[in-house]
């Protein structure tokens, strides 16, 4: 069985996105970028099979800038087999990214496809739902849990009352929440190692994609500032200002 | 112009959140249709018919619509979407999962999470954790969009006289298949619809340690809910989860103890009226969006603060 999984160059974690001033866009100028860690999470999930003999080979994708070609760098160094780009200075949106990602599954014909539930930038929590759809595939989205048995794919998903097990026919999407696993750290070696494997990049017109966006972005703006209050010295001094003054218990 | 909402349930309650969903929809349109699927939710169908301002209700009952799989879901909001300019559910996890999916199949975008309608194709929505709110405009005939919970009002559960119509369900897809659920049993409000929250983060140390935050929830009558760090170090269960990637709450009252305040934690609860922080380190960036912040041990301020409230 091969395994695809998909990862987007993202901003880090730890930065905080602003505005540009003329609120045309996020500034992401000098902003340090990183693979988006759920996708870390379904490269693990993936490179985990693998490991457990279940998986012949595995394959990252990437949509987006040539820069993305480190994101992929980072995902064969963690254990990928090999990586394929497909490269555009677009803004690409989850409509198309999953038409791009369906392109490059058509040849590459894997049979478990693994994507982050969502992308920290624009959170959308889209692509892999769209994914399944184009495809025709069951979609185990937010999970906790896979595990093969039998020629199907038992997962367990985060729902918001708890806990969810459901059953997928093969082959299908599945969608990493955050505690699906906890991604290893990449070793010295195998990111020298990484840089000798294998990496395609493709063109969306090359694989017939339209990737005109539907939606146009308006404006930007910040959310309404919160200010930081007041710092009480004890808790009869907390609850006297939430009865009295905030007047909320 | 007319909007169709998807309705949650469990086959015998309509969920809360549908009724924000309902809000964002009269905000867009004035003739809104809600979408009752399940399994003998002959019960939820007659709550639907009296939410305040919903026109009609498509009823499809089937065993495989039981729990709202998205391979049988998706293409059944497909087949009756014809006609209507606006599809929206709540951004719960039913919707997140299902929504994307109907979309795609109708060649268009999902905008995700919105928090403002500004015209019938122009809408506010959060991104990178809410630092930013985008206003997007779309291009497609059909607007599938997921609602943000805490950005509309709910609207009444009564008032309504919502007519019923029977829609035909379609053949199971096979692809997917209902094994069980875990959900988390608590007499404690629901943590998207509470009033007041009472969080915990990693500063309380364990899953035994929790005590302290629930004794001071049931206390204030508050729900529970945790970092991502309190649940990623196993002392409570998944859904309690507040943040970027879990739920997104707006109470009236919101205390975070022990929680530092990571930028993903504040994307789920920055928008609660008053926000309380009691915490040992004075630098926690949760001090800086606190209302009222207390630094301190939380293992003496917490059970002082129950005793302080009395009965």
């Amino acid at each position: 069985m091969k395994i695809l999984v998909a990862v987007k160059r993202a901003i880090d974690y730890n930065v905080k996105a602003r505005p540009k001033s003329d609120g045309s866009g996020v500034d992401l100028a000098n902003v340090k970028m990183s693979m988006n860690p759920f996708d870390e999470i379904a490269v693990e999930e993936a490179i985990r099979i693998q490991e457990a003999g279940n998986a012949s080979e595995t394959i990252a994708v990437s949509v987006g800038p040539k820069q993305c070609q480190e994101t992929l760098r980072t995902a064969m160094a963690m254990g990928v087999d090999r990586g394929v780009l497909v490269e555009t200075d677009e803004d690409v949106q989850p409509l198309a990214v999953a038409k791009l990602i369906k392109a490059v599954i058509d040849k590459e014909q894997p049979e478990l496809v693994i994507l982050g539930k969502q992308a920290i930038d624009d959170d959308s929590n889209q692509t892999g739902q769209m994914l399944a759809a184009l495809l025709g595939w069951p979609q185990g989205t937010f999970a906790c849990g896979v595990a093969l048995a039998d020629g199907k794919l038992e997962v367990r998903r985060e729902i918001d009352g708890g806990i969810q097990t459901i059953n997928l026919t093969m082959p299908a999407v599945v969608t990493a929440d955050l505690r699906l696993n906890e991604p290893r750290y990449v070793k010295l070696p195998n990111i020298m190692k990484a840089k000798k494997k294998p990496l395609d990049v493709l063109a969306p017109a090359e694989l017939g994609i339209d990737v005109t966006p539907r939606l146009t972005l308006v404006k930007v703006a910040e959310p309404p500032a919160r200010e930081g209050g007041v710092k009480v010295e004890d808790v009869q001094q907390l609850i006297d200002k939430l009865r009295n003054e905030a007047k909320v218990i | 112009m007319s909007a169709l909402v998807l309705a949650e349930h469990d086959n015998s309650a309509l969920s809360p959140a549908t009724l924000n969903a309902v809000a964002a929809a009269l905000a867009i349109s004035q003739d809104v249709d809600l979408i009752v699927a399940g399994s003998e939710c002959s019960a939820v169908v007659t709550a639907a018919g009296a939410v305040a301002g919903v026109r009609t209700v498509l009823h499809a009952d089937a065993a495989h619509y039981a729990h709202a799989l998205a391979e049988n879901l998706a293409p059944l909001i497909v087949a009756v979407a014809d006609g209507y300019e606006h599809v929206l559910a709540a951004a719960t996890t039913t919707g997140k999962n299902v929504m994307p999916r109907v979309a795609a199949l109708l060649d268009v975008a999902q905008i995700s999470d919105i928090i403002g309608v500004e015209d019938h194709e122009t809408f506010m929505r959060p991104i990178y954790a809410g630092n930013v709110i985008a206003t997007v405009r779309s291009s497609d005939a059909t607007k599938v969009i997921t609602v943000r919970t805490t950005g509309f009002d709910a609207v009444a559960d009564t008032g309504g006289s919502a007519a019923v119509e029977t829609v035909e369900a379609l053949a199971d897809s096979g692809l997917s298949q209902f094994v069980g659920e875990e959900l988390t049993k608590s007499d404690r409000p629901e943590l998207t619809a509470a009033d007041i929250i009472v969080s915990g983060g990693r500063g309380v140390g364990s899953s035994e340690n929790f005590a302290i935050i629930e004794a001071l929830a049931d206390k204030l009558g508050a729900a529970v809910g945790a970092s991502r760090a309190a649940v990623d170090a196993g002392y409570v269960p998944n859904d309690y989860q507040v943040g970027q990637t879990g739920k997104v709450v707006a109470p009236g009252l919101y205390i975070a103890i022990g929680i530092s305040g990571a930028i993903q934690h504040l994307a789920g609860m920055k928008d609660s009226k008053v926000i309380v922080a009691i915490n040992k380190d004075e630098e926690a960036p949760i001090f800086g969006v606190a209302d009222y912040g207390l630094v301190g041990d939380l293992f003496k301020e917490v059970p002082a603060m129950v005793e302080a409230l009395g009965d």
